[in-house]
């Protein structure tokens, strides 16, 4: 008797645009989030190029102006052309959301691995202190960090980031545990493996999923959140370009003479949501096994 | 015939007239442009979110009259009897003090009680804040040698002096409370005024109900007043707008006027008057670069007022061009006087050219620093994000930083600031002491610039003492001159101007260069 070993045929490879073509035809609206996501972006990280004025510069020559060719989107009371501070209000809208979103998701994940990895008194003291902070709503917990701390860019970021964390933790824990429990985690351990290679090596990847759904609605939670700061005057201040200040800096008082003081900048903070939202909605369907095949 | 034009007359008129009496009953609802007053002493604050929360409680000795506040030496008596005639060369005064009048808690008011008050406001106890004892300065002693009498003595005789006391802020405190503890006024209302104290809750409103033993007889004509806080304009307009408040004292820019004029037609009144604030761009000296005068001049010289002016007036409730002196006042500067100061100088190129000069010559060059703001909409976040623009004219990278309120004199008392908005705002127009406000830390409690100046203050002594007008004036120029250009101490930029639209039902008001005077609320009433 002999046996003969058959090699299983390889698996084939997908590249990385076919697996993008892919997500494009089934999820057309996660697409088109998409494509809002990578507008804000190029338009905010190149608005010096774009721009047409100074986003800061006043001129008292062209105050309160409705849209026209010089100003497309209009001018607010100090004459600033709407259109560039929206578009350099993109870059502030990002790098708020995007910090906040990568710090407050990755250490949400260290945090929530580690927490599930762990167990025991570790786990306990995590969860109820992000059982604390969850109780209060985002926005609460953003407006009282910036009361501790003040106002500013850096303190906004911050303020919305210290909210995310035990969100993101409690995503992942929840994932970390199931992870916690397979072969390959025991295998690693009966190795001799550290907790910190365990970790990073063999749980974080298999967390990832949620991880990365979790990260991408944060992004526009944090742009709505940055808004509504800035909107109660708590955020950023004039004269940076940021949205929310460009609804509170002068739409409300405006609203009936120069509506398009309070329409364009409300307008793009939906746009960017709306995108990244769709995006993260898509993301979620494209990763989720249950809702692949559908 | 003659019966006729009678009654003609009968006809026409007795509806005025009989329009015209006030009306008993109902409660004002105002707006307070402020998110909460840093506290209710007003010997303590100088900030009208102190006086509109609290001066309807309070008595005062004398006052701009209530139906002529626009003017600036037509005084009346509020708990003396008369207004006195100076004596010994004008260096003695006498008043007499009501009697019956009593405190709120029902015990009775006396001359100890106003020589207490006047002298914690004059000579302020060791760790106690008054934030205008430099204007006293002419005040030698302060006496109640009966029940009835209070005697101010001066050590010079000054023009200055009756303006001085009629301020608004210079509340008449009960002197057992003062002599125990003269912080308790800070948190506590005591008064003897048209309304007594009913609520308060922070950040969102103050309430009083008519005093029923007030004193001027028939006074006050409402039943209580409600002041709502409100940081936000528009909240303030819409309140105004839906009915839900008839007014905010304060003032609003133009813009809003439109609004509610588009809304409301002749529903709405709007009174207007020059203002007597002015708007300071306020250094901290004690703060490097700003040590250097140089680094100093360069802020001022960046700055294009003539240019700013007319476009802010638009937008903000600045408007006026002006020195250190209430403009139009026979101490202002005129044009040509101004334009030699720095940040005043008619050609904005030749001033930013110098301006650039001096920062390099100093090596500030791009300096960046952080200008504090109020949370106050008009006019400190409109001057400040049209100042930072103007400096960045010259290279300079500035940030703004906005707080409340309270935050916001904690730190220019403080001293934690490197450049502040603020405004010197004044009650009656009185030149001689409201430039007081420029004099430095240790004279004036109200100026923040952190520094000292010897000669600033000889100068301003000098004319504090000189009776000759013409000769005062010369004085107010060089004192101007040092104060804003040859030191630049201090940035003064546009003076206010004051615009209040208000409910046509409210009567009984009439609005005043400063927003602090004629705000007891003891002679509006509703015309429901």
């Amino acid at each position: 008797m002999s046996a003969t070993l058959i090699d299983d045929p390889p698996l084939p490879q997908r590249s990385y645009w076919k697996i993008f073509a892919r997500f494009c035809q089934q999820q057309p609206l996660g697409t088109f989030g998409l494509m809002l996501v990578i507008v804000m972006a190029v338009v905010g990280f190149s608005a010096e190029l774009i721009a047409p004025y100074n986003p800061t510069a006043n001129d008292f020559a062209a105050m309160t102006e409705p849209p026209s060719w010089q100003h497309l989107l209009g001018t607010d009371q100090f004459g600033r052309d709407l259109m560039s501070r929206i578009i350099y209000g993109a870059r502030t809208a990002l790098i708020v959301g995007l910090t906040s979103a990568i710090v407050g998701g990755f250490s949400g994940l260290i945090l929530g691995v580690g927490s599930a990895y762990f167990g025991g008194k570790i786990d306990l003291i995590v969860q109820r202190l992000s059982d604390i902070v969850m109780a209060f709503p985002l926005i609460i917990m953003a407006l009282a960090v910036v009361a501790i701390f003040g106002p500013g860019v850096q303190n906004v970021i911050l303020a919305i980031t210290i909210p995310l964390i035990p969100r993101c933790s409690r995503v992942v824990r929840s994932s970390a545990l199931t992870v916690r429990e397979m072969p390959y985690v025991d295998a690693a351990r009966a190795c001799g493996f550290g907790a910190t290679r365990i970790i990073l090596r063999h749980m974080v990847p298999n967390v990832m999923a949620p991880f990365l759904i979790m990260v991408t609605s944060f992004v526009g939670q944090a742009i709505l959140a940055e808004a509504s700061l800035s909107y109660l005057g708590l955020g950023v201040q004039e004269p940076v370009p940021a949205w929310g200040l460009m609804l509170q800096g002068g739409a409300e008082e405006y609203a009936s003479t120069a509506p398009w003081i309070a329409i364009f900048p409300g307008l793009a903070i939906m746009l960017a949501v709306l995108g990244i939202n769709l995006f993260g909605d898509a993301m979620r369907d494209a990763l989720d096994p249950k809702l692949r095949e559908r | 015939m003659r019966r006729l034009l009678t009654l003609l007359f009968l006809t026409l008129a007795l509806p005025a007239i009989a329009a015209e009496t006030p009306k008993r009953g109902g409660t004002l609802t105002f707006m307070i442009p402020a998110d909460a007053p840093p506290s209710f002493d007003g010997h303590r604050e100088v900030t009208f979110a102190t006086v509109h929360s609290v001066a309807p409680f309070y008595s005062v000795l004398i006052r701009i009259n209530p139906n002529n506040p626009s003017s600036s030496d037509d005084f009346v008596c509020d708990l003396c009897t008369e207004m006195p005639k100076p004596t010994d060369g004008g260096t003695t005064w006498t008043f007499k003090i009501r009697d019956g009048v009593k405190w709120h808690d029902g015990s009775a008011l006396t001359a100890a009680d106003v020589a207490a008050s006047w002298n914690a406001i004059v000579y302020p106890a060791p760790g106690v804040l008054s934030a205008r004892a430099s204007i006293y300065s002419m005040v030698d002693t302060i006496a109640a040698p009966d029940a009835s009498t209070v005697v101010f003595k001066l050590k010079f005789a000054t023009g200055a002096f009756l303006p001085a006391l009629a301020d608004a802020y210079a509340f008449i405190y009960k002197a057992d409370i003062l002599a125990n503890d003269p912080h308790w006024f800070e948190k506590n209302i005591l008064g003897s005024g048209p309304f007594k104290f009913k609520e308060f809750s922070l950040g969102q409103s103050i309430s009083g109900e008519r005093n029923p033993d007030y004193y001027h007889k028939g006074l006050p004509y409402l039943d209580g007043f409600l002041g709502i806080y409100a940081p936000k304009e528009s909240t303030r307009i819409e309140a105004i707008r839906g009915d839900r408040a008839a007014l905010e004292f304060r003032g609003v820019p133009p813009s809003a006027v439109d609004q509610l004029q588009k809304a409301l037609g002749d529903k709405i009144v709007v009174q207007t008057s020059d203002w007597n604030c002015g708007d300071n761009l306020t250094i901290n000296h004690s703060k490097k670069p700003f040590d250097d005068v140089r680094v100093r001049r360069a802020l001022a010289l960046a700055i294009d007022q003539w240019h700013g002016a007319p476009a802010l007036a638009k937008v903000a409730t600045l408007k006026t061009v002006g020195g250190i002196v209430f403009p139009g006042s026979p101490l202002a500067a005129t044009k040509e006087e101004l334009e030699k100061i720095a940040g005043f100088w008619p050609d904005i190129e030749k001033s930013r050219a110098e301006a650039r000069r001096l920062l390099k010559e100093a090596g500030a060059e791009g300096l960046s620093f952080e200008l504090l703001s109020r949370n106050v909409d008009q006019p400190y976040k409109y001057l400040a994000t049209w100042a930072i623009d103007e400096w960045s004219k010259i290279g300079l990278k500035v940030t703004q930083k906005v707080v409340p309120t309270g935050p916001w004199f904690e730190a220019m008392r403080g001293g934690t600031f490197e450049v502040v908005s603020e405004s010197a705002c004044q009650s009656v127009v009185n030149p001689l002491l409201d430039v007081q406000k420029f004099l430095p830390g240790d004279v004036s409690p109200q100026n923040y610039n952190q520094y000292k100046d010897p000669q600033q203050v000889a100068l301003y002594e000098k004319m504090l003492h000189e009776s000759d007008p013409a000769k005062q004036r010369v004085l107010m120029r060089e004192f101007e001159t040092y104060t804003l250009d040859t030191q630049a101490h201090t940035l003064m930029i546009l003076w206010w101007y004051r615009i209040v639209p208000h409910r046509s039902y409210v009567k009984g008001w009439k609005i005043s260069p400063s927003h602090f005077l004629n705000q007891d609320l003891a002679t509006i009433w509703l015309d429901k």
